[in-house]
Order: structure tokens, then C-alpha cells, then sequence
């Protein structure tokens, strides 16, 4: 029961992700595209957590710090790039 | 427990969910970040914390305590630094809006 | 000495989390952070701005606890205008002024209002902010202040001096 509802969880989240996406391809400019990849990540680094959790590995955790390590600096250097100030 | 940590993992997945549908349906950039900044930064700690919370006997939770804390530092100032290029560079705000304090005039006497 | 105190807590509980609990590790941790905090100290500068005091931890304390209510109900604000057919909103950018002085309550700040119901600072200039919000109740600058700051700013100036 416990492991169905927490399947479900992830389900919905990348369901999210999956949304996110289709306002990737459509975002008129590119920060609207940057808004959607960093809700996007968002919702990936939760999804890496999950599966680390639910595969019982403890090393996929850390894998998930550093992806949101990295993804939070993209999104700043993307921010710093198109204010020309790179 | 676990049922407890698979309900708050399943608020946190309807936030999460929640989120992207505000990115998708909002009228224009800065609305959109609005919804996908909030509503992804509660989502993801309740989902991560009640994963956590239902696996407490197996796995250390202090990386998720990390994870939590890091999120919720840094998904604040990306968005922040998103919003000020986005106004930089000149994206109009949707025909709704009332009023913008933050003209190119104004900015000339910031810098 | 107040800045090497707390670069040393700051370092040696993020190690704490990060590892497990072996003696071993628990020592080296101490002695690596110590070392950096030596080093490092003096271009430290944001630790020395927090106020040694019992009443300033007792309103950190109540601060995290009104972010977090905050938080939340800025998410169910959220999820309530995304699910309706027509989204609600009427947006616009305001003005408000703080009278914050130290950089990392400023940040604190800038941080708490992006959380909150309907706001997202889009820019800051010394004690301007600049303030995307999501349905305008106060056009002028008092009336959105009051609106916005006020209810962070109480507890803010008490923690930090």
C-alpha cells in the first residue's frame, strides 16, 4: 500500500515534468524557456531522491545534491547571460 | 510512519504538479515564475521530507535535510536573477497589468 | 571572535550532516573546520551580523515558524488560481522601501518575499525593492510597505542589529 502510494507520487511529479516541457517548446523567448527548465530540475532533483529511496540506494542522494548544485548555477549563468553581463 | 511520509510524499507530488501547470498556463513571464518558484520549492520539500520520513529505519535522512535547506536557499535567487534579466532586457508584462514602477527611465538614476 | 564562532558552528554542522557518526571523522571534521575558520574569518564578514542575544534566537526561532506559514499559504494561493478556467490575477510592479541595513537581513529578506503570497522581488537597489505582485491591493509605496515588509521586518531588525 505505503510503496503504491509513493509510486503514485512520482507518477505525478513527472507528469510535472512532462507539462514543464510542452512550455519549454512553446516559451515565446528564451527566459520563458529558462523559467520552465528550472521547475523543471526542480522536479528531476526530487525524482533523482525518489529513486535513490525507493531503489535503497544512498548514493543516488548525493548525486541529487549535485545536480541541484549545478542546475542552480546554470540557471544564474543563463540569468547573467542574457543580461550581458557574462 | 511510512503511511504518513507516502501522504506528505503524495501533497508534495500535487504541488510539484501543480507548479508546472501554473508554468504552463500563466499569461506572462514573471507570473509564471511566481507560481513555478512557490509552488515547486514547498512541493519539493514535502516530497523529499516525507520520503525521508518513510524510509527513517533505512537511510540517514540528514542528505535530505541538505537537499531541503539547499533548495530553499537557492530557488529564491535564481528566480530573482531570472526576473531581473528578464525586466533587463526588456519582456513586456501581460496587457492585465495596472501599474510598472520599474520603467528604463527609473533605471538610468539605479545604476 | 563573534565571526570565528560562528564560521566554526556554520562549517562543523554542515560536516555533521554530510557525515556519519565516527569518531574518527567527528575529530577531523572539528579540526578542519577550525582550521578554515582561522584562515578565513576576517573576509567573513555576514557572520558577524547576527545579534548575541536570548530574545533575538527566541524571534529566529518564531521567524522560521512565520515563513513557513507563509510558505504554505502562498502555495495553496498558488494552486487556487492555477486551477480555476480563468486565472485571477491582476499583476503589476510596486515600490517598497526597508529600513534593514545589514546586507544579510536584506537578502533574508529579498528570500522571504519571493516565498510569500503573490510576491517576487524583481530588483533591489540599496533600500529599494522592487516587487512583482501578483494582485496589486496598494499601488503607492507606504500602502504596499505595509502590505508586504512589515510582517518580516519586525522580527528581522530584533535578529539582526
Amino acid at each position: 500500500m505505503v510503496e503504491i502510494i509513493y509510486n503514485i507520487a512520482g507518477i505525478i511529479a513527472l507528469a510535472g515534468i512532462v507539462i514543464a516541457f510542452i512550455r519549454l517548446l512553446l516559451g515565446p523567448t528564451a527566459a520563458d524557456r529558462t523559467v520552465a527548465l528550472d521547475a523543471m530540475t526542480i522536479i528531476t532533483i526530487s525524482l533523482i531522491a525518489w529513486l535513490g529511496y525507493m531503489l535503497g540506494r544512498k548514493i543516488y542522494l548525493d548525486v541529487a545534491m549535485v545536480y541541484a548544485l549545478i542546475s542552480f548555477i546554470g540557471v544564474v549563468a543563463i540569468a547573467r547571460y542574457l543580461e550581458r553581463g557574462l | 510512519m511510512a503511511m504518513a511520509g507516502a501522504i506528505i510524499s503524495l501533497i508534495g507530488a500535487v504541488f510539484l504538479f501543480l507548479g508546472a501547470l501554473g508554468v504552463l498556463r500563466m499569461p506572462d513571464i514573471y507570473n509564471r515564475m511566481q507560481a513555478g518558484t512557490k509552488a515547486t520549492t514547498l512541493g519539493s520539500i514535502l516530497f523529499l521530507l516525507g520520503l525521508g520520513l518513510g524510509h527513517f529505519h533505512k537511510v540517514c535522512i540528514c542528505k535530505t535535510i541538505i537537499l531541503v535547506l539547499f533548495i530553499i536557499f537557492t530557488n529564491p535567487i535564481s528566480s530573482h536573477a531570472l526576473a531581473r534579466a528578464a525586466h533587463y532586457i526588456g519582456i513586456r508584462l501581460t496587457k492585465k497589468t495596472v501599474l510598472d514602477k520599474l520603467h528604463e527611465e527609473d533605471r538610468e538614476e539605479l545604476v | 571572535m563573534k565571526k570565528l564562532l560562528f564560521s566554526f558552528i556554520f562549517l562543523y554542522l554542515l560536516w555533521l550532516l554530510l557525515t556519519g557518526t565516527n569518531t574518527q571523522e567527528l575529530l577531523l571534521g572539528a579540526g578542519v573546520s577550525l582550521l578554515i575558520s582561522l584562515l578565513f574569518y576576517k573576509k567573513l564578514g555576514i557572520y558577524g551580523e547576527f545579534r548575541v542575544s536570548l530574545k533575538a534566537f527566541i524571534y529566529a526561532i518564531i521567524y522560521v515558524f512565520v515563513f513557513l506559514g507563509a510558505l504554505i499559504k502562498s502555495n495553496l494561493d498558488v494552486a487556487f488560481r492555477v486551477i480555476q478556467p480563468v486565472i485571477p490575477i491582476n499583476p503589476g510592479i510596486v515600490l517598497v522601501k526597508t529600513t534593514l541595513k545589514s546586507p544579510l537581513a536584506r537578502l533574508i529578506l529579498a528570500n522571504s518575499i519571493t516565498l510569500t503570497p503573490g510576491t517576487l522581488t524583481v530588483e533591489t537597489a540599496g533600500e529599494d525593492f522592487y516587487i512583482h505582485w501578483i494582485d496589486v491591493k496598494a499601488a503607492d509605496e507606504s500602502g504596499a510597505t505595509e502590505a508586504i515588509v512589515r510582517n518580516f521586518e519586525k522580527y528581522l531588525e530584533v535578529i539582526f542589529g
